[in-house]
């Protein structure tokens, strides 16, 4: 079924534990029908942010909205949101079948939809045992049926990945594709960059409880710098000057503002053979550990990729 | 509807886990035995001073679970907050139902019934045997006597509120630990010696009949406790309804202030 998404609205969230500021004025808003990631190291303040939004935790100041709504406003919370805390937990002594009942209960929703998303998330059989004998990737499934349990127009998922083995992170991608090509709202969170870099389109980075970067994976991507020598190395450098920014090397130039393509170009043109030519890109994770350690300071492109 | 819904996800919280009949189970074991032991007693099989005789002492068979039993709905009520805490599972509860306020109301419901329920357990185990013995030997059961239906009907209502007044320490305390070392210390320790204490001058006993024991026993009409001391009078000060009111003023409060501080708390 085609689900419409509600976008998610931050604005100006801020939280205050003592004297340090877990969240401090953190803006963005999430689309529905994409998969967002929400990035940042631990302690970046990604779960209090969470949880400002899904109203466990009081703001000091600011708000984080669902289709423009504060979560306890929501009339039906459980059909608006899915969500799967990372320190959701589980009373080891109940089964998760009775875990989706008292929720279903709770929520008001059919009691039929507890074995519907049982069999969704791959617990049908496990469904009765208790979560205390569960494995994490068993928990994470749990979580997500839970998630589901109201067919909700938006998912918040925190660390969905983490504790999956192969097989699991490759069922867990393709899932969320499936809820976001269905229309849904889904956000998920990580500390890792290469762990929802197949599933994400769009990224929410913060650092420190402030937003360092939103936008698509390509607006992420660094600079790429372009190495290049040839025996006449002088005329080379004087060549391409003008062109682009270019150091000297031990082992040739170091050209930025150029791709190989169009330093192979002014080389011929200026009739310089060439002895090496090649492209280093930095990764999207130096990118991004560069981003959130602070030492490099990229200016977040606002709404690239829309 | 929220409250509706909210109690019965609360109610199949507690029934999904085996905390309360195992509770349960012992409390009847226990309140059995102690009444059976007073059975005997009173029926002076044991030869020697019938401490108490008649309806008194059926009276005070009968309420040997409310005397001695309260502790057992007050963990249980005090376990449907404790046990959320312990493992987490607040998270889910509030995701569920955003109003906290419908959170508790419905966990103070729960609590009252499940209370209510051991209310008749230590009924059963303490008026089966009491009533088996002291009719087989030949004493008095005073079980056509209304001032005992009366007294049944009052201790159900006493262990209602009691499971409420658990419900309220473990909003305050959350630990599931602190809340049964608390519980046992005070029922178990502390305050059957503040009431021996306390009734020794009258001053101090006007004080006394506050304590929570006291005025259950007050709420119930008839207990070992207040009877021994005395001396077979039952209870003197406060009236059965007065007594009620302490009961369930104690828990309100209670309740309240687990609402203003721990109910209020951010969930991480």
């Amino acid at each position: 079924m085609a689900r419409r998404g509600l976008p998610i609205e931050v604005r100006g969230l801020i939280k205050q534990y003592g004297a340090t500021r877990a969240v401090d004025d953190l803006s963005f808003t999430v689309e529905p029908g994409k998969v967002t990631g929400f990035l940042g190291p631990n302690g970046a303040g990604k779960t209090t942010t969470l949880r400002s939004l899904l109203g466990l935790i009081r703001p000091t100041a600011g708000s984080a909205t669902i289709g423009g709504q504060r979560y306890a406003e929501l009339d039906s919370p459980l059909t608006t949101v899915g969500a799967a805390l990372e320190a959701n937990s589980f009373h080891p002594s109940r089964s998760g079948r009775a875990h989706l009942a008292i929720q279903a209960k709770a929520a008001g929703v059919p009691a039929a939809r507890v074995d519907e998303v049982l069999l969704r998330v791959g617990l049908a059989e496990a469904g009765s045992r208790k979560v205390g004998g569960y494995s994490l990737g068993m928990r994470q499934r749990l979580g997500l049926a839970g998630a589901l349990l109201g067919d909700p127009a938006v998912l918040v998922l925190d660390e969905p990945i983490n504790g999956l083995d192969p097989e699991g992170i490759r069922w867990m991608r393709s899932f969320l594709k499936v809820l976001a090509e269905e229309g849904r709202t889904v956000l998920i969170s990580s500390h890792l960059l290469s762990e929802v870099q197949q599933t994400v389109d769009e990224l929410v980075i913060i650092a420190k409880g402030r937003l360092a970067y939103q936008g698509d994976l390509a607006g992420l991507a660094g600079e790429t710098t372009v190495t290049v020598d040839a025996p006449r190395r002088a005329e080379l450098q004087a060549a391409l000057a003008p062109h682009a920014t270019v150091q000297p090397l031990p082992n040739g130039l170091a050209v930025v503002g150029l791709d190989a393509e169009q330093v192979g170009a002014h080389a011929f043109a200026a009739g310089i053979p060439l002895s090496a030519l090649a492209t280093t890109a930095s990764g999207l994770e130096d990118v991004f550990l560069s981003l959130v350690t602070g030492e490099h300071t990229t200016t977040a492109t606002e709404g690239a990729g829309r | 509807m929220t409250l509706i819904r909210s109690i019965s996800a609360e109610s199949a919280k507690l029934f999904t886990l085996k905390t309360w009949w195992i509770l349960l189970l012992v409390m009847v074991g226990y309140v059995g035995f102690t009444a059976a032991l007073f059975a005997v007693i009173f029926s002076g099989l044991l030869g020697g001073v019938q401490p108490l005789e008649g309806a008194a002492a059926a009276q005070a068979v009968y309420s040997a679970g409310s005397t001695i039993g309260y502790a057992f709905p007050v963990l249980v009520g005090a376990f449907l907050v404790t046990a959320e805490f312990r493992h987490g599972t607040l998270t889910p509860t509030f995701l569920a139902t955003p109003s906290r306020g419908a959170v508790l109301g419905a966990k103070a419901i729960v609590a009252a019934l499940i209370g209510a329920v051991f209310g008749f357990g230590m009924l059963l185990a303490s008026v089966l045997p009491g009533a088996a013995i002291l009719g087989a030997t030949g004493n008095e059961t005073a079980l056509g006597d209304s001032d005992v239906w009366a007294l049944f009907a009052r201790t159900v209502l006493a262990m209602a509120i009691w499971a409420v007044l658990g419900l309220g320490l473990g909003s305050v305390f959350r630990n599931q630990v602190i809340v049964i070392v608390v519980v046992l210390a005070f029922t178990q320790f502390l305050e059957p010696i503040l009431r021996v204490v306390l009734s020794f001058t009258d001053v101090s006993a006007s004080f006394g009949q506050f304590l929570p024991g006291a005025a259950s026993d007050a709420l119930v009409g008839s207990g070992f406790m207040s009877m021994m001391m005395t001396g077979g009078a039952g209870p003197a000060g406060l009236d059965w309804w007065q007594g009620g009111l302490v009961l369930a003023g104690i828990a309100a409060v209670l309740v309240l202030i687990g609402a203003l501080t721990t109910w209020r708390r951010d969930v991480d």
